[in-house]
């Protein structure tokens, strides 16, 4: 007797819903176990995500202002993910976008908020595009590998936006804050209804209109079919001669503009002005968000409020409970993870028994060396 | 420059370049038996933190090094455990890693920001360190820097002259037909995840007990993913290692120098320079790693048989 294991004929179904709720809950096991070993308590930080996630009306509308940014951000890394390309750098192409679009809203004040908003999206994706395109250009033509250098531009993107904000795009009258002077009132977003939905900004628009693109795009388009069909791999998309090179730049260049969208809407909606304080990471959350949705619009859609939600239930557990803000990092860490091992049992079925004779035993063996998608 | 200055620097660069080196090492040793472990920042992060407390509990350097090479392999045992065993994605499995390594020692270290610990102390070579020019820059170091000028030595040794090392590169080459010669590609790449961890271990040790004496939050500060850069530009040589340890410390140790003088260039634009050198770094030697060097079979997990 020993474990046999064999890959699935058919899908798990709802088994798979079973799969991710047992490594979410293992994950946050361990994030309690964390809580509880370092004299907090670990149920009451639970409580106090799962608050944020689906209790108070006041938590629940702050993590929706937080899955804004991190939806319209993972819905890019899901684009370059779904062919194999690995774009880690949402959170360079934010800060970027956030850099075009102060930009704009500095440079031309004095427009009005229907002329001004469509021009620092506009400039905020120029610019976020341009940032994931450097990567795509720079893997293409020398090989350099997307990962490391779209996760070196994370870097200096940010570095960029400092640069700029200690630099001669500083406030005078910020008495030595590191900002800009803030937007002209065009060049902010407004909130929905402040008495009633807190602080929901109008940026939430941006989300079901870039999903459904998503969604269209790659179930309706041909370039959509040929993305999908490029995420076999290179070889297999230039044997079957798909044009990998433009779809590389597309899926990038895209990418880099949705994460630019998104540090836009931030900037323009919850502070009104550029601060380096707008980086905290949803460039990173992103891509677990993508990963833990397996890359499908609506799935994309709720890991994000989910993965927002428990952002801002960090917060609540750091004010409530002096609790470091780190756990953020390593709730998303230990979620990835399980999920991934988790993962496995979605492809393949694990069974006690006598493993069966094979008939002929199969030369070279090469189904073992496929990428797993 | 006096020439006095440039020693200094030079020095100075060694040591910025020991951790980078520890863990480029760490990185060939791991992407050798075919694993690409992103999670080397996270590890040294990790890493550098059970260095730290260990030794600032015991008072022991040594039990601290060694705290943080067995945090560097344990928590490249996850790695292992999710790549080999439950077949995850290499690439998101070492991001996940990085997040969760980071964030752990952020977690763990918030009450000791700024407590300071002994560490190892600077030990002049005899003899050696009395060199003209070569002594002060290479010989009048901590115990850590001298472990790693054999390290490269050792790990082209490992891989190249023992049979475990040719098992570890089979495992990364081709794992099928490592299998078929009755090796078990399995558990060679577990053993190289969880060594190169081990040295990026040490790497992070590095940072605590000997670069800094304290600790701080964010100590890794992107050398992890330096090193992921390194070992391509490496075209996965140890040798080659060294020299690109050496460059980047070199402009670490000058970012800091220009900083401490106070020039009028931004701190901002300084910080960069690490990062934008990884970039060019890499599109010089991108094209001739394609060529020769990378494992055939680095990223690819094994699958089981039907």
């Amino acid at each position: 007797m020993n474990l046999v294991i064999r890959k699935r004929e058919k899908s798990l179904g709802w088994g798979v819903l079973v799969v991710y709720l047992v490594a979410l809950a293992l994950a946050l096991f361990v994030c309690a176990l964390l809580l509880t070993l370092s004299g907090k308590s670990g149920m009451g930080g639970l409580a106090i995500l799962f608050r944020a996630a689906f209790g108070q009306g006041y938590s629940l509308l702050d993590s929706l202002v937080k899955a804004i940014p991190i939806f319209l951000c993972a819905l890019g890394v899901a684009l370059s993910f779904r062919m194999q390309v690995w774009n880690i750098g949402a959170e360079g192409q934010f800060a970027l976008g956030a850099v075009g679009a102060t930009w704009a809203a500095l440079t031309f004040s004095g427009l009005p908020g229907f002329a001004l908003m469509p021009l620092m999206f506009l400039c905020a994706m120029a610019c976020g595009g341009a940032w994931g395109l450097l990567p795509a250009a720079l893997r293409l033509r020398l090989g350099v590998s997307e990962i490391i250098s779209s996760l070196m531009l994370n870097y200096i993107g940010i570095l960029l936006l400092e640069y700029l904000v200690f630099g001669f795009w500083k406030d005078p009258a910020s008495f030595g804050f590191p900002m800009t002077a803030e937007f002209s009132s065009g060049g902010q977003i407004a909130r929905i209804a402040p008495g009633v939905l807190g602080k929901l900004h109008w940026g939430l628009l941006a989300c079901p209109i870039a999903g459904v693109a998503y969604s269209v795009f790659l179930s309706r388009t041909r370039l959509g079919f040929e993305l999908a069909a490029c995420g076999e791999g290179e070889r297999v998309a230039r044997y079957a001669q798909l044009p990998y090179a433009f779809l590389v730049f597309l899926v990038m260049g895209l990418g880099g503009a949705l994460a630019g969208l998104a540090g836009s809407i931030e900037i323009s909606a919850t502070v009104g002005r550029l601060q380096p304080t707008v980086m905290v990471g949803y460039g990173y959350t992103a891509i677990v968000v993508a990963w833990l949705a397996r890359l499908r619009p609506w799935g994309i859609a709720f890991t994000a409020y989910l993965l927002a939600a428990f952002r801002v239930g960090a917060e609540v557990m750091q004010l409530e409970m002096q609790v470091p803000a780190a756990i953020g990092p390593i709730m998303e860490g230990l979620i990835l993870l399980c999920v991934l091992a988790g993962q496995f049992f979605l492809t393949y079925s694990v069974s006690l028994g006598r493993a069966p004779k094979p008939e002929a035993a199969c030369p070279g063996g090469n189904g073992a060396e496929e990428a797993r998608p | 420059m006096s020439p006095e200055l440039v020693i200094a620097l030079l020095a100075a660069a060694v040591q910025a370049g020991t951790p980078i080196l520890f863990a480029t090492l760490g990185e060939i040793i791991s992407e050798k038996a075919g694993v690409l472990n992103l999670g080397v920042e996270g590890v040294m992060a990790l890493s550098a933190f059970a260095a730290f407390i260990t030794c600032h509990l015991t008072g022991s350097a040594w039990l601290g090094l060694l705290a943080g090479g067995m945090a560097g392999t344990l928590l490249c045992g996850l790695h292992s455990l999710v790549c080999q065993v439950f077949l995850g994605n290499q690439v998101v499995s070492g991001l996940a890693l990085t997040l969760f390594g980071v964030g752990l020692a952020t977690f763990l270290g918030t009450p000791y920001v700024g407590q300071s610990t002994e560490g190892f102390a600077k030990i002049a070579l005899p003899l050696l360190s009395d060199l003209p020019v070569l002594g002060p820059i290479f010989f009048r170091h901590d115990v850590l820097v001298y472990l790693c000028y054999a390290s490269p030595v050792a790990v082209w040794f490992l891989l190249n002259r023992t049979s475990l090392g040719l098992g570890l590169r089979a495992a990364g080459e081709m794992p099928a037909a490592a299998a078929a010669a009755g090796l078990k590609p399995q558990r060679l790449r577990a053993f190289g995840v969880m060594a190169g961890g081990f040295l990026c271990g040490l790497g992070g040790a590095y940072l605590s007990l000997a670069h800094t004496h304290l600790w701080t939050t964010g100590l890794s500060g992107g050398r992890g993913w330096v090193a992921v850069a390194l070992v391509i530009f490496a075209f996965w040589r140890p040798g080659r290692a060294v020299i690109g340890a050496f460059l980047f410390g070199s402009v670490m140790a000058f970012q800091l120098r220009l900083q401490a003088t106070g020039t009028n260039v931004p701190s901002s634009l300084l910080l960069m320079l690490p990062y934008a050198l990884t970039v060019i770094v890499l599109v010089f030697s991108a094209a001739r790693a394609r060529r020769s060097g990378a494992p055939a079979a680095l990223g690819v997990n094994i699958e089981p048989e039907d």
